[in-house]
């Protein structure tokens, strides 16, 4: 991997991180899609002896700073999310697309509810069901996040 | 694992103590650039906007503001008589009156926070001299309090927060409480006042200035709902915030000044006292 490449994951990760934090109607804000987790979950999945549990943790991090939670909530969520999707990578690459989106589901689902559990630690009022709406609209999402990163990654040859 | 377990660390040190604070400040100037980014089209939208308005807009505009201004100008006449006359009636009284408030203005930024909990980003920070732990106002009432601070920016916790406190008077009564945050954006929560208070739905609550982090008299909201069960000592009444939480773009940053405290000028004394007669009464502290 050259440092060209290093750039290349940089900006799609600073990308997500941007949609995190970009301004949407008032309505919309319980929607946002997971764009991180969706990401990271691609980058372990096609590089998994590159990106993987560190990349997880310190992206979680910067979350927590850029959204004002708890220091370590995204994190933990991240750093597990990175360690499945690591270890499931050669059984999620072969699924087909809508199975794939099932799989990432699931990923998603784990982030959100240890999101929740430390919500829950912090004594912070837990959200309404709407809570779980998101990572639906994150698997819906993914084939399109899919078919864009990996457009991505074979324009610039990463490997 | 090991991110498992530092994740953990982190969060508990975040949660319990102040130790990170400066890692956060630190990292949050990192991310600096990245809020600007997001901020940009409601910016360049902005921007874009006072540049079409029409001449016909901008006269009818001014209009309305010179209305305003001659309306508010003939106010702060009766104002400055007011003071002048509140000022000598506590010097009358013996008691200290407070200077007055000085005000920053700042903007709001248009990031988005976690959308769970009620916090905004205002666009003025250290470098401008804003502190933890001040009053946040817009131009109607009381919004919240600074809770972190970087050189450019800070966060403010806004009073609707389920994690906000803030202590309030009702200014028909005199009435003292606290108005704790319900987490929606729309509703403050009295949860310590007997059934039997004096208390009424469309009172003003304004800020009794206890606990000195909020300057007294400012108003914070009014009462919407009161349920008074027979059965509980606590009657349930809920308020109305009076900012405009969710829909200010300018905000008011303040520094109260207040007269030196009188107490630190006393406390000296007792401790001179207590050495003089030291040697005579060993089980009297001095405080």
């Amino acid at each position: 991997m050259n440092s060209r490449s290093i750039w290349v994951l940089a900006i799609t990760f600073l990308v997500a991180l941007l949609m995190m934090i970009l301004p949407m109607p008032e309505w919309a804000r319980p929607f946002r899609p997971q764009w991180v987790t969706l990401t990271l979950i691609y980058w372990c999945i096609a590089l998994p002896h590159r990106v993987g549990v560190g990349t997880g943790f310190t992206l979680g991090i910067l979350l927590d700073v850029l959204t004002g939670t708890l220091l370590g909530q995204h994190a933990l969520g991240l750093s597990l999310v990175a360690f499945l999707s690591v270890q499931l990578h050669a059984r999620i690459r072969v699924f087909p697309f809508w199975q794939q989106a099932l799989a990432v589901l699931v990923l998603l689902v784990v982030e959100h509810l240890f999101a929740l559990w430390v919500m829950g630690a912090i004594d912070q009022t837990p959200p309404g069901l709407i809570y779980w709406v998101v990572p639906l609209i994150g698997a819906v999402l993914w084939p399109w996040v899919f078919v864009t990163l990996r457009d991505v990654r074979r324009r610039f040859k990463i490997t | 694992m090991l991110a498992v377990a530092l994740s953990l660390v982190l969060m508990v040190l975040d949660h319990r103590f102040a130790h990170l604070h400066q890692l956060r400040t630190t990292l949050s100037v990192a991310t600096y650039p990245l809020q600007i980014l997001a901020e940009l089209p409601v910016t360049a939208s902005q921007w874009l906007q006072e540049i079409t308005t029409t001449r016909s807009e901008l006269v009818s505009n001014n209009e309305a503001l010179r209305a305003q201004n001659l309306k508010l100008s003939a106010e702060l006449q009766k104002f400055e008589s007011l003071q002048a006359e509140n000022i000598r009636l506590r010097n009358l009284l013996d008691a200290s009156y407070k200077v007055g408030d000085r005000v920053l203005i700042a903007e709001l930024s248009a990031v988005d926070l976690d959308p769970y909990k009620q916090q905004v980003v205002i666009s003025k920070g250290s470098t401008s001299g804003v502190y933890e732990g001040q009053a946040v106002l817009d131009a109607d009432a009381v919004m919240g309090q600074v809770i972190q601070v970087t050189p450019f920016s800070s966060t403010v916790l806004l009073i609707t927060d389920p994690s906000h406190s803030i202590p309030v008077q009702v200014l028909r009564s005199g009435l003292r409480t606290i108005a704790v945050g319900s987490g929606r954006v729309n509703e403050l929560n009295l949860p310590y006042l007997p059934t039997n208070s004096d208390i009424r739905e469309g009172d003003l609550l304004v800020t009794s200035g206890l606990g000195g982090k909020f300057p007294s008299g400012y108003p914070v909201a009014r009462v919407t709902r009161i349920d008074r069960a027979p059965n509980n000592a606590f009657a349930e009444i809920s308020a109305e915030p009076a900012a405009h939480l969710d829909r200010s773009r300018e905000v008011l940053v303040v520094w109260s000044v207040t007269p030196a405290p009188t107490i630190a000028e006393e406390a000296p004394e007792p401790v001179a006292e207590a050495d003089d007669s030291g040697d005579e009464s060993p089980a009297e502290d001095s405080p």
